[in-house]
Parts: C-alpha cells; sequence; structure tokens
C-alpha cells in the first residue's frame, strides 16, 4: 500500500537546520494499522505530513498504492489528497460554521457530487460512527469526542486508501478514546489502511504495529498483539 | 467557467456567506452605500433634467423675444435717447437677412407692461384683461394648449380681421358661469363684441404671461387699438441647429440697420433669450449628472476596496478552515474561486439592494415634489447606467478579490492547519 525509501527532511529557522527525519524507510501493507510511536518533537508528525501530501521530503521516495509520489504541485496533492488520503487531527479541524452533515460532506464536494447524493452518502457515514441524530447540529455543539467521529466519518466518506490520524486521542480523556480507537479498529476490521500517531502506549498497543521514532530515524518496527478497544468501552 | 454555473459552487459560497451574518452585513454596507448615493443622485440629477425640460416644454428650445428700447449712443445725425418703435416691416428684413429663423411672430399687448389692461363684459360680469394680438404662427412658438372643441386664431381671422378671440382659464372662470359653454359665446372686449372660439389652458411661455388674459388676431388688435404698424416686440424661433446666441446677435444687427441705429449701441434692443437660459440650465444639470457619476463611483469604489479589505481580514481569519479545504482535496485554484465569488457575489448582493433602496428614495422624492413648483419630475436612472454599474461592480469585486484569493493559497496547507 505505501512504501518510503531513505525520507529526509530538515526545517531550516535562520542558520539553524533541523534535521527532523535521517533517511526513514518503511512499508506498510493494505489493511494494516500502524502506530507511529515516539517522543515528542520526534518528528511523527513530519513523517504523517509528509505521507498525507500536506508536506513534501526533501529527499526519498514515496509510492502509494504503486503510484511514485513526486514533483507534486499543489494542484496535484490536492487531488491525491481527495482521491487516496483521509486525515484526523488531534484538533479535529472541523469548519466551525458547518453542521456535522456539511462537514462530513465537504471532501464529496471537492470531488464534484451533486448535493443530494454527497448528503446521502455523509448521512451514511454518519450513522456509521453513530451521530445520525447530530447530523445538523455544529460543531460547537458537540463534546470533543463527538467532533472527532465526526472527523473521522468526513475522512472516510471520501473512501480513502489511507487514513492518517495525528493523535486521534490526544484531546480526549481515556474513556473516550477507546471509543474513538474502537471505531478506529473497526474501520480497520472492515479492510481500510491506518495510521495512527500516538505517543500514548495503550493506544499504540490497539493497533496491529508498532513503529518507534527517535532521532530521525525507526529504531523498532514490531507486530503486537492488538488490544481491542471495546473491551475498555 | 463551468464551476460558475455549478450549483454546488453557489451553494458552498451562499453557505460561508450566509453563517459569517456580521462579516458579510459588514462588508455589504460599504458598498450598499456608494450604489445608493450613486442611484439616488445619478436619479436625482435625471429628474432635475425632465423638470427643467417639463418646464421649457410649451416653448421652442430656439426662440427668443426681441423689444426696442432707447438708443444709448448719437448715430447719422440723431442724437442719444432716441426712443425706437419697432414695425409690422421689420419682419421681412429679419426673414430676408436670417436664414436661421424659422418663425417670426409680431406681437401686440394692452396690460402687460403698466399699462391699463381692457375691459371685458359678458353678460352681467367683467373684469380687467391683458390683451394679446397674435399671429397664427405664435403657436409654433409656443404650444398654447386649447380646450376641447376650441381653436387658436388661424390664417383666415387674420385675413379679415375677425372679431374672434381665445380667452384664457381664468378669463372664462371669471366671465362665465360655471356650466356655460363659452365657445361661440360673444365678450364685449373695449365695447366691441369678440366672439370666443377657444379656450387656452395656462402654460407660461412668456414671464408676463397670466392665466387670465384674451387673444385675438395682431390684424384685429391693429384696428381696435389704432397701433397702425406698430408692434411692441418679436417673439421669434430659430431652427434646432441653429445657435441661439448667433442668432440673437444677427437678429439685433439687422434691427440696428433697420432702425438706423449705431452698431455698438448695446442698449437700444432688448432680448430674452430663451434657448441660451435653456442650454445653460441643461448644462448644469448635466454637470450635476456628471458629478453624481464621479461621486457614485468614487463610493462605489470605496465600497469595494472596503471589502477587499475584510475579505483579506477574513481569509487571515478562515486561514485554518481553508488549510482543512485543501487537506481535503479543494485545489488552489477551487479556494482562489471561493474567495474571489464570495467577493463577487457580496459586491453584487449589495448592488442590487443598493439599488432597490436608490429607486425607493426616488420614488419617495417624486411623490413628495409632485404638487409643488420645484424642476423635478419623473426621476429615473437609464437601464445601462444600472447594468454599467453592476458590471462595474462585478469587475471591481472580482479585481479585489484577487488579493485576499491570492494570499489564501499563497500559504502552505500544513502551515495554515499549524495555525490557531
Ligand atoms: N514548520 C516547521 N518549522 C520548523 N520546525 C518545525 C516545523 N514543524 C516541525 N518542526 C520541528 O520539527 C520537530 C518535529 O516536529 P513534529 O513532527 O511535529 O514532532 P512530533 O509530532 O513527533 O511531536 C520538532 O522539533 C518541531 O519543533
Ligand atoms: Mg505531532
Amino acid at each position: 500500500m505505501i512504501e518510503i525509501k531513505d525520507l529526509h527532511k530538515s526545517y531550516t529557522m535562520g542558520s539553524n537546520v533541523l534535521h527532523v527525519l535521517k533517511g526513514i524507510n518503511f512499508k506498510a501493507e493494505d489493511g494494516e494499522l500502524v502506530a507511529i510511536m515516539g517522543s515528542s518533537g520526534s518528528g511523527k508528525s513530519t513523517l504523517l505530513n509528509i505521507l498525507g501530501m500536506l508536506d513534501e521530503a526533501d529527499s526519498g521516495e514515496y509510492t502509494l498504492d504503486g503510484v511514485p509520489i513526486r514533483d507534486l504541485t499543489e494542484t496535484k496533492a490536492a487531488k491525491y489528497r481527495n482521491k487516496f488520503l483521509g486525515f484526523v487531527f488531534q484538533s479535529f479541524n472541523l469548519i466551525n460554521y458547518k453542521n456535522a452533515l456539511e462537514n462530513v460532506a465537504l471532501p464529496l464536494y471537492y470531488q464534484r457530487m451533486p448535493r443530494k447524493e454527497r448528503h446521502d452518502k455523509a448521512m451514511k457515514y454518519l450513522e456509521q460512527v453513530g451521530l445520525k441524530e447530530w447530523a445538523h447540529h455544529l460543531p460547537s455543539e458537540l463534546s470533543g469526542g463527538q467532533k472527532q467521529r465526526v472527523a473521522i466519518a468526513r475522512a472516510m466518506a471520501a473512501e480513502p486508501k489511507l487514513l492518517l490520524a495525528d493523535e486521534p486521542t490526544g484531546a480526549l480523556d481515556s474513556t473516550t478514546s477507546y471509543e474513538v480507537m474502537d471505531l478506529i479498529q473497526k474501520i480497520n476490521d472492515a479492510g481500510n489502511t491506518i495510521l495512527v500517531v500516538t505517543h500514548e502506549e495503550d493506544i499504540a498497543h490497539m493497533c496491529k504495529r508498532i513503529i518507534h521514532l527517535r532521532d530521525g530515524v525507526i529504531v523498532k518496527d514490531e507486530k503486537v498483539e492488538q488490544v481491542r478497544a471495546s473491551a475498555y468501552v | 467557467m463551468r464551476f460558475l454555473f455549478d450549483k454546488n459552487t453557489w451553494q458552498e459560497i451562499y453557505g460561508s456567506i450566509s453563517k459569517n451574518k456580521v462579516r458579510t452585513i459588514i462588508t455589504v454596507v460599504g458598498v450598499l452605500w456608494g450604489i445608493f448615493i450613486y442611484i439616488t443622485l445619478a436619479g436625482a440629477a435625471k429628474g432635475m433634467d425632465h423638470g427643467f425640460e417639463k418646464a421649457f416644454e410649451t416653448i421652442a428650445r430656439n426662440s427668443l423675444f426681441v423689444w426696442a428700447q432707447s438708443t444709448s449712443m448719437p448715430h447719422e445725425g440723431f442724437k442719444t435717447g432716441r426712443s425706437i418703435q419697432l414695425k409690422v416691416g421689420d419682419t421681412n428684413a429679419l426673414r430676408n437677412k436670417i436664414p436661421e429663423l424659422q418663425y417670426i411672430a409680431p406681437i401686440n399687448v394692452k396690460g402687460a407692461f403698466g399699462d391699463s389692461a381692457a375691459t371685458a363684459v359678458h353678460v352681467d360680469k367683467s373684469g380687467s384683461y391683458t390683451v394679446w394680438g397674435f399671429f397664427p404662427v405664435y403657436a409654433k412658438i409656443a404650444t398654447k394648449k386649447i380646450y376641447d372643441n376650441g381653436r387658436f386664431i388661424n390664417k383666415e381671422d387674420m385675413l379679415q380681421a375677425r372679431k374672434v378671440c381665445v380667452i384664457g382659464e381664468r378669463t372664462q372662470q371669471e366671465l362665465f358661469d360655471k356650466n356655460e359653454d363659452p365657445l361661440g359665446k360673444y365678450i364685449r372686449i373695449d365695447n366691441v363684441y369678440f366672439q370666443v372660439v377657444g379656450v387656452h389652458k395656462f402654460s407660461q411661455s412668456m414671464p408676463f404671461e397670466t392665466d387670465g388674459d384674451i387673444i385675438i388676431p395682431f390684424a384685429t388688435y391693429k384696428k381696435l387699438y389704432n397701433t397702425g404698424n406698430n408692434i411692441a416686440f418679436f417673439s421669434l424661433a430659430a431652427y434646432d441647429a441653429a445657435d441661439a446666441v448667433a442668432v440673437e446677435k444677427k437678429i439685433k444687427d439687422v434691427l440696428k440697420n433697420v432702425h438706423r441705429v449705431h452698431p455698438e449701441d448695446e442698449r437700444a434692443f432688448g432680448s430674452v433669450n430663451i434657448g441660451e437660459i435653456f442650454n445653460q440650465i441643461m448644462g448644469f444639470a448635466e454637470g450635476i449628472s456628471f458629478l453624481s457619476l464621479i461621486v457614485g463611483l468614487a463610493t462605489i469604489l470605496g465600497g469595494v476596496i472596503g471589502i477587499g479589505n475584510i475579505l483579506l481580514i477574513s481569509v487571515k481569519e478562515r486561514t485554518k478552515e481553508l488549510g482543512v479545504r485543501r487537506a481535503l482535496g479543494a485545489t488552489p485554484r477551487e479556494v482562489r474561486a471561493l474567495i474571489i465569488m464570495e467577493s463577487v457575489f457580496l459586491t453584487l448582493v449589495a448592488g442590487v439592494i443598493g439599488i432597490i433602496l436608490g429607486a425607493g428614495v426616488l420614488a419617495l422624492i417624486n411623490a413628495l415634489t409632485e404638487d409643488i413648483d420645484f424642476p423635478y419630475s419623473n426621476p429615473t436612472v437609464p437601464i445601462p447606467y444600472v447594468l454599467g454599474a453592476l458590471l462595474v461592480m462585478v469587475i471591481l469585486g472580482t479585481l479585489i478579490g484577487l488579493i485576499p484569493a491570492q494570499r489564501a493559497v499563497s500559504i502552505k496547507p500544513i502551515d495554515a492547519l499549524r495555525e490557531e
């Protein structure tokens, strides 16, 4: 599904150069649920953003579903994001003046799907995350866990090949975190490939594989026994 | 261009505009005010234009009055201060020497310039009225609206010096009973019986006209008052294409020549040049029109720049939202289009509301000034002006939207998302 080879990324701030990713090699197959772990500032988000084509690597190769990702113009990147990728952020990033349904429907708008179809589909995904009754509520009327579920529904509505979640539980208490992980596990059970960035052990162990990042390289890559989040819900 | 006609695009724009109400309202007010000012001023200027035209509608645009006074220079052995008397024969001299003249009407009058008015009697009613001796051609210079079934004096009246008259509205009211038809009836003017052939609606075409007057054929006047070949003044009209001021000068030159007045004597003949006055007033009205265009455009421009400013702020506020949209697959083009279309849409909405409000105010002013004597009628703004203003607004809205639109996509999506 994804393959990266010798990926490098550094940030220049004034005269300082911060080498964040120093040659990452990594492969994930269809249907995997991978946790990317590491301490704060270890470059987890940087890696995820490059995979999500929100940011660009300085060097290295990246292949997504057999398509080599290189020489990206912003327009091309936008189309790939729209077609291949779904994002879930720590801070939800819902559009505050759009209700839950409209938020979920937004990626479909950029796929040029007609309004009616768009809304039907968005409603279907909202139902899957258990928020059908909340479809017409604004984000400000939802709890943190509900917001993240709306965000997950939005990410899934475009039916991406790859779901990227950057600390999806980072802003949530533990019970709510497990609810969200339960949802992510179910989406993975349905065959979707998911990368989850986290620095929490328990969340990482709800995935099937953990990659440890330190000082810009992968120091450990392990398959783990998946802990089902439903056990805690 | 396809996205312009895509219903989804408009729904998206409507969504973002309608859900940011305060921003939308503030944004709209500037342009609304601009177009409102423009429409109101332009319409009012047009109304004044119409008002002036209406004030002049009963008299030929290129007309003038000329009368004789006394000389202020000695000439050919005559002393200063000689009074000049215009003669019927001057008509031919004027006609022969000045081809620009379309109509020449010698006029005699009793009771208009301080002399005693004529007494008119009908049965047991009587009054004092100004009596005019007109040529039929006078009706071509100053339109006299004659009431039902009546007529103005005509050629036959002149040839036979018929004792017929056309009376004013007030004359009719004072000499006749309310339900009495004056047509065909006789009134006695300075002890001579005249048959009424018409009643004319009062319209001011000369400063000294009133609604209570009596018009008789020039030839009859001559007999009645024994004026011989003397006339009081000339009413003349030049062809539309002629220059009113130049014609006036020519007329005076001819008259000076005929009456042996020094060519530089400016006092010997007096005149009122309606054409010149009309042109001055219309020039004034045009000036106001132009001014309103400038003021209106400047205000619209100011409003649109205001929209640009607010959109710039709003783009900054919405950095994160736009980052999210881009993460979800919005291309830079789509983001730019969203901002520009918001700008155009806001400008247009503001414009349309401004036009409607402006039209409302114009209608109100029209209603309020209808019954008062004020040169203002039927204020309208020509449709091309309105469409032009809308077009200008679309163009300005697009141009001003370009700046925030470019700003919105100049930032990388990842940086936009990181913004708090
Ligand atoms: N746009 C940027 N400019 C400069 N430094 C950055 C930028 N983004 C991230 N960094 C730095 O790179 C390092 C890795 O950041 P990040 O990938 O966000 O870490 P993590 O998500 O693992 O906490 C951090 O030291 C951070 O300060
Ligand atoms: Mg991070």
